[in-house]
């Protein structure tokens, strides 16, 4: 084999690897963070808490709205945006949700999906045509969309004790029964992913979201319609939201334009940047994604089983987070941007 | 008029970047009180040798630079303002949002007790500028005024730093004929007061009409300098060219410039860079696009891909009139262009060779929207292989290739959407000479099967080299055309001469 080839191998095998690592990313701190915690169990309760079906269950349940709205961030952020307004979004779909169902039942959930959409929309415009910055427009709607969140209820908390589609928030998917039942709220988060890992690695539109976030000058003269996708990344964080709206009504059977979603959007971004996508845009997974949104999840639910108090779980979370974010950082060092 | 004595001299300077010697043995002698121009084709070594003066390079260890006759050392931007040289660049360096008189003193303000005394500042610049017939205050905003008075801001910034060398880099490029007389006037101004002036400009005619003496230098080395009796715009425009046609431009198509046209473009302007451009291009033929930097080449090919905005002129590939007005409409019509950057505005670094190369057709393989992996693969795998584009595999992300490498992923990219028409903007730029040669090779290819090819160059030899016809645009407007059926060859020296504006007589003269 001559130098050259060889030098060409050496390439090849170097740029596999980082791409394996790439792919891999948070997964080895997400397994060590459940092992972690698992011990701690023991250590503290004498018996492993954590690492069992019924808990495994709840972590799920709790990951799964900020996987939702994780996943339309990852959109968001892929194009070198960010959309600060999904908490807001959440909690105006939530109540839309429940107020629509006191009169017209089921009809609440699109009617939620509607209004996330609607919001979505009405960001991805201001930034697609408008061209106003991304951070700018969303924490306008940020504000704005949680006054009308409040509006909706004229601040009061909205109840149906009768909504039809709570089974969302509470049921399971019983797959065996006794066995193995998957809470809906994880099914629909699972589902989420699998369409937006198909939206983006598989469709024409997933390209050219990736080539935008990448370059956005060179989208434009290859002819990419850079409005149409920067809309659609927007219109999809809003619908997701509006998803993530049905899903906290489901399960609480109520809503408050107030409280809801308070700081959700910094959640859905702390899990999208853990999962690797670069902040600048064009590089970035939705795995990364999810994986991100069960590292925040795990750690949530293992410090409350630890005894840990409110004040010292967000003191954890905000470090593990940075201290997550550089490790990643230094093992990808020179390749990789966040 | 030179007094004896050289206020500055460079000796031997050399200047290597990775893989490239772009100044070899360079020499250059100034006195004060004089304007002495500085040519050389885009290239040629000139900015590189004023940055070494600037201190923004070092030159390699052998040369040396003597200030009044004493040997010095310029390590840095300080060092060359601790010896009175200044350089006004073409993009002006001021900060806008500050007042004149901030600018002016920037990195040497005047405090007291530690606080910035602005009213001392305008004081001590307001005599500079009155001197140099300034119209405008030191507290006036550099953002309210125009591209001629920032220029001036800076020569008064020179001026207050006592600076005896002036170096500028083209100072008319953007400016019209009024401001530049005035600034003719200004410069001579500081000529009778004893600086030394560097004029680097690739106009002949104001080289013509300023200098006291004129140095050339080509390919990174010094030809020569003429005194004020010896300067005629054809020695400096042989001066600047006089070299061999290398072998490696290919030209096995027959010269198409009797097909059908295949790109018709009428009275094209954007009513500020561009102005009333119209040329036709032929199937199979290649037409080159020459003119100085700055004359508006990249400008009118994005008007004609829809990159930017036209204000007049219409569009007519294939006989068929286009509305274009974004690039896809340009795409959809079989009209592609290739950016001069491509880095910067073509390429997807992070993305892999083979997405990179499939962009411009995923939308037409896909079937409902989702992508068609086997025949992205196939497609990259194909043109990987007639391109001879040498890559690990078509995975690997663009960036982690070389110059050329890249440049034939975007043609690739550009290739694959069977395009009638082709403008390559600069497509050697940056790009080694394998890869350079090979490049030809697939432009003479594209012309052979009939595609009409607008190649933008600055490489004078290239275009020369590879183009069955040639266009010469000047300020903004087609200033005329060579080869073909003008009677007139395809030469550097005319070339020069249409893009200089250099009186094609006085050529003919000599």
């Amino acid at each position: 084999m001559s130098a050259a080839e060889e030098a060409a191998l050496a390439t090849h095998r170097r740029i596999m690897l980082q791409g394996l690592v790439r792919t891999v990313g948070m997964l080895p701190v997400l397994v060590i963070l459940c092992i972690l915690i698992h011990l701690l169990t023991i250590y503290v309760a004498g018996e492993g808490r954590f690492l069992t079906a019924q808990n495994l269950s709840i972590v799920a349940q709790q990951a799964s709205i900020n996987t939702v709205l994780a996943a339309g961030m990852t959109f968001v952020i892929l194009t070198g945006g960010i959309d600060l307004s999904v908490g807001s979004i959440l909690a105006a779909s939530a109540m839309i949700a429940v107020i629509a169902s006191q009169d017209f039942g089921n009809l609440g959930v699109p009617a939620a999906m509607a209004t996330g959409l609607f919001f979505g929309l009405v960001n991805g415009a201001l930034i697609a045509f408008v061209r106003l910055p991304p951070f700018i427009v969303t924490l306008g709607s940020l504000t704005a969309v949680r006054g009308i969140a409040r509006l909706l209820g004229n601040d009061t908390t909205v109840f149906n004790p009768e909504l039809p589609f709570a089974f969302i928030g509470n049921g399971s998917l019983v797959l065996v029964p006794g066995v193995i039942a998957i809470p809906w709220l994880a099914v629909i988060a699972m589902a989420v992913i699998l369409a937006s890992w198909f939206i983006l690695r598989r469709t024409v539109l997933g390209v050219h979201i990736y080539a935008v976030g990448g370059n956005a000058d060179a989208a434009r003269l290859s002819g990419i319609k850079v409005w149409a996708v920067l809309l659609f990344v927007y219109a999809v964080s809003g619908l997701l939201a509006g998803l993530g709206g049905v899903m906290s009504a489901a399960r609480l059977y109520a809503a408050n334009g107030l409280q809801l979603g308070q700081s959700y959007e910094l959640d859905a971004i702390a899990a999208v940047i853990l999962g690797g996508t670069s902040f600048v845009g064009g590089i970035g997974s939705i795995w990364g994604t999810l994986i991100g949104a069960l590292i925040i999840a795990v750690l949530s639910n293992g410090l409350i089983l630890l005894g840990v108090s409110d004040i010292w779980q967000f003191i954890i979370k905000g470090l593990v987070i940075i201290g997550a974010v550089a490790l990643d950082r230094f093992r990808l060092q020179g390749s990789a941007r966040t | 008029m030179s007094s004896p004595e050289p206020i500055l001299e460079m000796r031997g300077i050399s200047k290597t970047f990775p893989g490239v010697r772009a100044l070899s043995d360079v020499q250059l002698t100034i006195y004060p009180g004089e304007i002495h121009a500085l040519m050389g084709e885009n290239g040629a070594g000139k900015s590189t040798l004023m940055k070494v003066l600037a201190g923004a390079y070092q030159a390699d260890p052998g040369g040396e630079i003597r200030i009044d006759g004493k040997p010095v050392t310029i390590d840095g931007p300080l060092a060359a303002k601790a010896h009175g040289i200044a350089i006004i660049y073409q993009e002006l360096a001021l900060a806008p949002n500050l007042t004149v008189a901030e600018n002016i003193h920037l990195g040497m303000e005047i405090s007291r007790h530690g606080m910035i005394d602005r009213q001392a500042m305008a004081e001590a610049c307001s005599e500079v500028l009155k001197r140099l017939g300034a119209t405008f205050g030191p507290r006036t905003l550099v953002a309210d005024l125009s591209i001629a008075e920032r220029q001036l801001v800076e020569i008064a910034r020179a001026v207050h730093a006592r600076s005896r060398i002036l170096v500028m880099d083209e100072p008319t490029t953007a400016l019209s004929s009024r401001e530049t007389d005035r600034l003719f006037a200004l410069v001579r101004q500081l000529r009778a007061e004893g600086l030394a002036i560097i004029y680097i400009s690739h106009r002949m005619a104001e080289v013509y009409e300023l200098s006291d003496r004129v140095s050339v230098l080509r390919d990174g080395t010094y030809v020569g300098t003429l005194g004020r009796d010896e300067i005629r715009p054809d020695t400096i425009v042989r001066m600047m060219v006089g070299r061999d046609l290398s072998s490696f431009y290919k030209k096995d198509h027959t010269a198409g410039v009797r097909n059908a046209p295949v790109l018709e473009v009428r009275n094209v302007g954007d009513g500020t860079r561009v102005r009333g451009c119209s040329f036709t291009l032929h199937a199979g033929e290649v037409l080159g696009l020459a003119g100085l930097v700055g004359a508006g080449r990249t400008e009118l090919a994005r008007l004609i891909y829809g990159a930017d905005r036209r204000t007049s002129g219409e569009i007519v590939v294939g006989g068929r009139p286009v509305d274009i007005r974004r690039p896809q409409d340009a795409i959809d019509a079989g009209l592609v262009y290739l950016t001069e950057d491509r880095k910067a505005q073509g390429l997807f670094l992070d993305m892999t060779v083979a997405e990179n190369l499939n962009l411009g057709v995923i939308g037409r393989d896909a079937r409902a929207g989702v992508l068609n992996r086997s025949k992205a693969r196939w497609r990259a795998e194909r043109a990987i292989k007639s391109l001879a584009i040498r890559v690990a595999s078509p995975e690997v992300t663009v960036g982690s290739l070389s110059g050329g490498n890249q440049q034939k992923v975007l043609l690739s990219r550009l290739l694959e959407t069977e395009p009638r028409v082709l403008i390559l903007d600069e497509p050697t730029r940056g790009v080694d000479i394998g890869a350079k040669s090979e490049i030809y090779r697939i432009i003479d290819q594209l012309a052979k099967s009939g595609v009409g090819v607008l190649v933008i160059s600055s490489e004078l030899p290239e275009i020369v080299g590879i183009a069955d016809r040639v266009l010469v645009m000047r300020e903004g407007e087609i200033a005329g055309e060579v080869g073909g059926d003008t009677g007139l060859a395809i030469t550097q020296e005319n070339i020069i001469a249409l893009a200089t504006g250099v009186d094609r007589a006085l050529m003919a003269a000599e």
